[in-house]
């Protein structure tokens, strides 16, 4: 009877704020349910498909945490946000974890009081030039105009790099992506700028894309990650170590392919701590020994995720770049499994 | 007399000559041309630019739907079928179009449940709309907004059941005691209802909607179409009876009530609409613990109704401030007490009057569903603007869907304009 529009509007004052006590790992066992923020729908990143099922770079991240804690990827209630409520909805309790490309930044952390629990995706402002500009280099950009839009930081981030670099831009305000792919293709500007995986996403649902440059030149740092509520550290190291071990596991080279096998035992100590057969390293989060496996047996481990999100096989296109593996020249990095 | 006029006149005809036809430039359509089209000179230049404009337009659109592709998976394949012809991409709608109707979590076995809810819609609206049709229907009016609760949210049917119970409990002690003292009747019903709630809600296990006949949909599963149609019913439905008591406790001599009425109408109407659903949103979850909150829809409901009762009681208020004064001292003079005098008097010339106005807000309200978008609702413009266009599949697929949601927010905003101008002509006292 809780759900029903009238008793819900009846019992607000009557009802108890028990739940606000207890740690959030507990309240999502008890709920048998993780309540994942996620954005509306971004390309790549998180999206229903035709049969209403999320899908996505940072559904992927929610679904392995749900796996790792109830041991079923299914059970996740995504709850859908806009850059506008996503932080109050994490706030207020209405989500556990919110996964839905939010930049890292100091404010966030410690003025908004959230956790970020790690970076999934490096990304950073870039441009795109159609090709027979002949640019091939963002200093070279001297009085183009840029469609850019207001109110974000990539308008000050353009700013300061062509300042920095003592050239003339025009600036063309516009309000959405969507717009702007319009004014772009109309050719009201000469250059889009915004963050580089939008950037490629947007070039991806061009009529061609080939015709169309993104430049190697990024201006800004913008780190996304998952994040949690500040105080409750339990369900922080949850998330933080499912992501941890996405990444681990890829380093570690445990595939889906072969998850089943290794989880049978191995020579490598460390796998063996990732997957539970040796240590109780899922025991000290207060989860089963197999978490790992859960998490991993969901989607493979990061690289898997992200070759069939948004890797270069999709129509999206990302190349790994600096979200390659620390070995391989980019900056994932997982403080060891011990 | 007749002498001369038989030797003066050299010829007599006989017989009728036959009629000619008339003139070619005087008859059927090139005398319609001639009289709307090209009467004057700057009449024939503007009829001209207008024919190429209309030509210009279409010569550029209809190629475009004409070569429309239906049956293709993405756009990158509608791209491959057109091989760089103009031609839209309408395979998104074939494909998504149940999320575009109906959301994309609720359950498919189900579209049959809304439907059947808008058919019953129509059943309940025709009484209370055309008044010609025999007054006992609006009985089923009564009923139907539990029906349609039951039917679009599933659940356990004992919920609905124990709603309705309430209000016709209140109804009851409204009729027995209002007729004494109207604060009694209104208080006491209010308390009536409470109780009926309160105990029924207690009564009522948790787990019935666990095997209940219709499987329960969650607020947060509407979406697409159905939510811009259900919040705009239900909201228009309601600010209506409360933009009327706003309007008539404005003009009220009792200084309490004139000024809560003042203090409400324009604190809503100096808000944006979009403020209001952020609080609804947003600043309501602080308030409340995590686990109680009120349902979402409910929530924008309360809000959208807000604010249009404020627009609608400043129309009425419009209509009330035209009827001359003897109007008023009229009813006064036949003895009739103020709840008779504003029922069979005034609200309806007020009322009337204030028609056009009132068709106005509630056009423009039904078009202001769409700004639950913003507040991550997947209502039609918000299923087009987050999930369609994010997928893979579609991202890219502008005008084909805006264009689709722009038809179907056409035809019902059309609908009510061509009603409340059949209300008008049926309504019209004056100029016989």
């Amino acid at each position: 009877m809780n759900n029903s529009v009238f008793f819900g509007a009846l019992t607000v004052a009557g009802l108890a704020a028990g739940a606000a006590a207890a740690g959030t790992l507990d309240d999502v066992k008890a709920r048998d349910k993780l309540n994942c923020g996620v954005t509306t729908g971004l390309v790549g990143f998180a999206a229903p498909n035709a049969n209403g099922e999320w899908e996505g770079f940072d559904v992927a991240v929610c679904r392995a945490v749900a796996a790792a804690v109830l041991g079923d990827s299914t059970k996740v209630e995504f709850v859908p946000t806009t850059g506008k409520t996503r932080f109050t909805a994490l706030a207020s309790g209405e989500i556990d974890l919110l996964a839905r490309n939010t930049t890292w930044t100091f404010s966030r952390d410690v003025d908004l009081k959230f956790e970020f629990v790690g970076v999934n995706y490096y990304d950073g402002q870039g441009f795109m030039v159609p090709k027979e500009l002949g640019v091939s280099s963002a200093k070279e950009l001297d009085g183009a105009t840029v469609c850019i839009q207001t109110g974000t930081t990539t308008e000050l981030n353009l700013a300061d790099f062509f300042r920095s670099n003592n050239i003339s831009y025009e600036p063309v305000p516009i309000e959405t992506n969507a717009e702007a792919q319009q004014q772009y293709l109309a050719g009201a500007c000469d250059v889009y700028t915004t963050d580089a995986s939008g950037l490629a996403s947007t070039r991806a649902t061009f009529d061609d894309p080939t015709a169309h440059a993104i430049l190697p030149e990024i201006i800004s740092k913008e780190p996304l990650g998952p994040l949690v509520r500040h105080g409750d550290n339990e369900w922080g190291d949850v998330a933080r170590w499912t992501l941890n071990a996405l990444i681990a596991a890829e380093e570690l080279g445990v595939t889906s392919a072969n998850l089943s096998e290794m989880t049978s035992g191995t020579n490598n100590p460390e796998i063996n701590r990732l997957l539970g057969t040796e240590g109780n390293l899922g025991e000290m989060l207060g989860l089963e020994a197999d978490w790992a496996v859960n998490a991993l047996s969901v989607g493979g481990n990061y690289g898997e995720i992200f070759a069939k999100n948004i890797g270069e096989d999709t129509p999206i296109g990302l190349a790994r770049g600096l979200n390659a593996l620390w070995t391989n020249g980019g900056l994932l990095y997982t403080p060891p499994f011990r | 007399m007749s002498d001369q006029t038989t030797n003066s006149v050299a010829y007599v005809a006989e017989t009728m000559l036959p009629e000619l036809p008339p003139p070619a430039r005087e008859t059927g359509v090139i005398k319609w041309l001639r009289q709307n089209l090209f009467s004057n000179i700057p009449n024939s230049i503007l009829t001209l630019v207008s024919l190429w404009a209309i030509y210009v337009l279409l010569s550029s659109t209809l190629p475009w739907i004409l070569n429309g592709v239906w049956t293709t998976s993405s756009l990158n394949e509608c791209r491959e079928v057109l091989d760089n012809k103009l031609g839209a991409c309408f395979s998104v709608l074939t494909e998504r179009w149940h999320q575009l109707l109906y959301g994309f979590k609720y359950p498919t076995d189900a579209y049959w449940r809304p439907n059947f809810a808008l058919v019953l819609l129509l059943v309940a609206a025709a009484p209370v709309l055309f008044f010609d049709l025999p007054r006992k229907m609006l009985a089923f009016t009564a009923v139907y907004p539990f029906i349609a609760f039951w039917l679009i949210w599933g659940g356990t049917i004992l919920t609905p059941i124990l709603a309705f119970v309430g209000f016709a409990a209140a109804a009851v002690i409204f009729q027995t005691y209002g007729k004494k003292s109207f604060a009694i009747g209104f208080f006491g019903a209010i308390a009536a209802a409470l109780v009926v709630w309160i105990v029924g809600g207690a009564l009522v296990p948790e787990s019935a909607s666990d095997n209940a006949l219709l499987s329960a949909v969650p607020s947060r599963d509407l979406g697409g179409f159905m939510l811009n149609l259900m919040l705009g019913v239900t909201c228009v439905s309601l600010s209506l009876p409360l933009g009327i008591a706003l309007a008539l406790g404005r003009q009220s001599d009792m200084p309490l009530i004139k000024w809560i009425c003042v203090v409400f109408i324009e604190f809503v109407r100096g808000v944006p609409l979009i403020t209001l659903l952020f609080v609804a949103s947003v600043m309501l979850s602080y308030f409340f613990p995590p686990e109680s909150t009120v349902d979402l829809f409910l929530r924008v409901v309360i809000m959208i109704t807000m604010f249009s009762s404020a627009y609608i009681a400043e129309v009425i208020r419009g209509g009330l401030a035209a009827l001359p004064k003897g109007q008023y001292e009229a009813a006064d003079s036949l003895g009739l007490d103020y709840p008779q005098a504003m029922r069979l008097i005034i609200l309806p010339q007020a009322l009337k009057i204030s028609i056009p106005g009132i068709v106005n807000v509630a056009v423009g309200l039904f078009k202001d569903t769409t700004l639950v978008s913003v507040i991550s609702m997947f209502d039609l413009v918000g299923m087009i603007r987050g999930p369609i266009l994010a997928s893979t599949e579609w991202n890219g697929v502008y005008w084909e869907l805006l264009g689709f949601a722009a038809v179907l927010f056409f035809v019902v905003c059309y609908g009510i304009s061509q009603y409340s101008q059949w209300l008008e002509r049926r309504l019209a006292t004056d100029h016989r």
